[in-house]
């Protein structure tokens, strides 16, 4: 699955908030297609790691590079590399003020300079995939969290990114939901998208990852294929953590 | 009572200029405080320090002693503030293109003073605005600038626009300080004049000038209430 040079690589990543020390000399690597599933217990650093990757996080110390560069810092060329970085967010976070199309067009439009005939027709086409092509030209608050979700999938899709972070994806969905958004995901690991989720759907977990990731108080404790993980944490907090979440 | 008759043309007169001033200050200070805020919000630190800083000197200083920098200082400095004598604008509104500065200098302290606040009713917009919809736009490659037009702005406008009226009313209020620094003829100006050099009864006189900051606070008070009303029922 994986070939060539890794696409994301962390080098003794340190973040801190104040006093807190959130990212604690973290290294990573994720190749070209691989499936990374990042869980650990609560404010363990997973979305600082996953906002880091594109910046939406500064670091204090340590490397992140991205496709063979390092994260540039500010303006021009760090919003390119945010606009070939999908991020897809628990609480969706849609354009509110725009319909559902114009929210999956307004990146290739404004950042792409795509034309908007074929932005619109692309974006219509991304919308069919996910399943919300009859919802094109309702606002957000007029769906259901599964479908805002989905068009915030599209969205991120629509500018064709190297790779897609997703922070908590289903966390904020009702439970006859989550299935919808794991499909989409689910089809998107098959075709081969790099992938970053932060989750506690262990299913998912199990069936589209390479990897899975746990951490603890800023600490990346383990990094192996889920089946190993799941069948076998070496740390004593991955066990403790785990018999907490899977024996209910 | 006769004086609002008797010199209704001298009232009427110093309305005008006082709308004048106000009209200029208030399209002046919108465009300053726009730049301001866009300072304060921007992701580039020493531009913020600029458009914080002047926020804090601004607001916390009394208008008077701007005023009194506007009026006193800038001579110092060899300054007339002819900048200011804008062509086609002037000819609309007169005072502009005089050759005694004051009503220059009151306007600039006017703008200088009210940008700041005008700043501050945006920002409390822009900061109604959910922290997820500007991420959202960071994350798919939008610029600082794309995303306070596309994303931010179109959101944030309808929280703004009721603190920004209010900060156009104390606006009109505060533009009274420019008769004492020597703007001669605006409604407070009025005042003085009557008064003193012409010797009304103070009462009266007081009532007229009242009226005359009235007919333009009360209408713009009214339009927002009804403005907060709306929003209240959309929400
Ligand atoms: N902007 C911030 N300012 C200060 N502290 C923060 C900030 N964001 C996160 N933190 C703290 O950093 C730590 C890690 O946060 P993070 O959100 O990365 O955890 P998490 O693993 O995603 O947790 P959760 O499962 O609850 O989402 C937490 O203790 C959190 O309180
Ligand atoms: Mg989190």
């Amino acid at each position: 699955m994986t070939t060539g040079e890794p696409l994301i690589v962390l080098d003794a990543v340190n973040k801190y908030f104040g006093p807190l020390h959130v990212l604690d000399d973290v290294s990573l690597s994720v190749g070209r297609g691989e499936v990374v599933v990042v869980i650990g217990p609560s404010g363990s650093g997973k979305s600082t790691l996953c906002r880091a990757i594109n910046r939406l996080e500064p670091i204090n110390s340590g490397t992140i590079t991205f496709d063979g560069q390092p994260l540039p810092a500010e303006g021009k060329d760090l919003a390119r590399l945010r606009s070939e970085v999908g991020m897809v967010f628990q609480s969706f976070n849609l354009f509110a003020h725009k319909t559902i199309l114009e929210n999956v067009t307004l990146g290739p439009i404004k950042v792409r300079k795509e034309k908007p005939a074929a932005a619109r027709e692309r974006g219509l086409a991304l919308l069919d995939r996910v399943g919300i092509a009859n919802q094109a030209d309702k606002f957000p608050a007029q769906l259901s969290g599964g479908q805002q979700q989905r068009a915030a999938i599209a969205r991120a899709l629509a500018m064709q990114p190297k790779a897609m972070l997703f922070d908590e994806p289903t966390s904020a969905l009702d439970p006859e939901m989550v299935g919808e958004v794991l499909d989409v995901m689910t089809s998107l690991a098959r075709e081969g998208m790099t992938m970053v989720v932060v989750t506690h759907e262990m299913g998912f977990a199990r069936h589209a990852a390479n990897r899975v990731i746990f951490m603890a108080d800023g600490q990346l404790v383990e990094d192996a294929p889920p089946a190993e993980f799941f069948a076998n944490p070496r740390s004593e907090r991955a066990r403790d953590f785990l018999s907490k979440i899977l024996t209910h | 009572m006769g004086v609002l008759i008797d010199k209704f043309d001298v009232f009427a007169g110093g309305f005008w200029l006082t709308l004048q001033i106000c009209v200029l200050a208030a399209i002046g200070a919108l465009i300053l405080g726009a730049i301001v805020a866009v300072l304060r919000i921007s992701p580039v630190p020493p531009l913020r320090a600029v458009g914080t800083g002047y926020v804090n000197v601004f607001r916390n200083m009394p208008l008077t002693v701007v005023m009194f920098f506007a009026a006193f200082g800038l001579p110092a400095l060899g300054s007339n503030a002819d900048f200011l004598r804008i062509p086609v604008i002037d000819s609309l509104f007169t005072r502009l293109g005089t050759d005694l500065p004051y009503f220059r200098f009151a306007l600039i302290a006017l703008v200088l003073y009210t940008a700041a606040f005008v700043c501050e009713a945006l920002r409390s917009g822009v900061n109604a605005v959910p922290a997820g919809q500007a991420e959202a736009a960071r994350s798919l490659g939008l610029t600082f600038g794309q995303n306070l037009r596309y994303v931010v702005l179109p959101q944030s406008w309808k929280a703004s626009i009721v603190p920004l009226g209010s900060v156009i009313i104390a606006m009109i209020k505060n533009s009274a300080l420019a008769g004492f620094f020597g703007v001669v003829g605006d409604l407070s100006a009025t005042a003085d004049q009557l008064t003193g050099a012409e010797g009304y009864a103070f009462i009266p006189v007081a009532i007229g000038i009242s009226i005359g900051y009235l007919i333009m606070t009360v209408p713009l008070g009214a339009l927002l209430d009804r403005i907060e009303k709306r929003q209240a029922v959309a929400r």
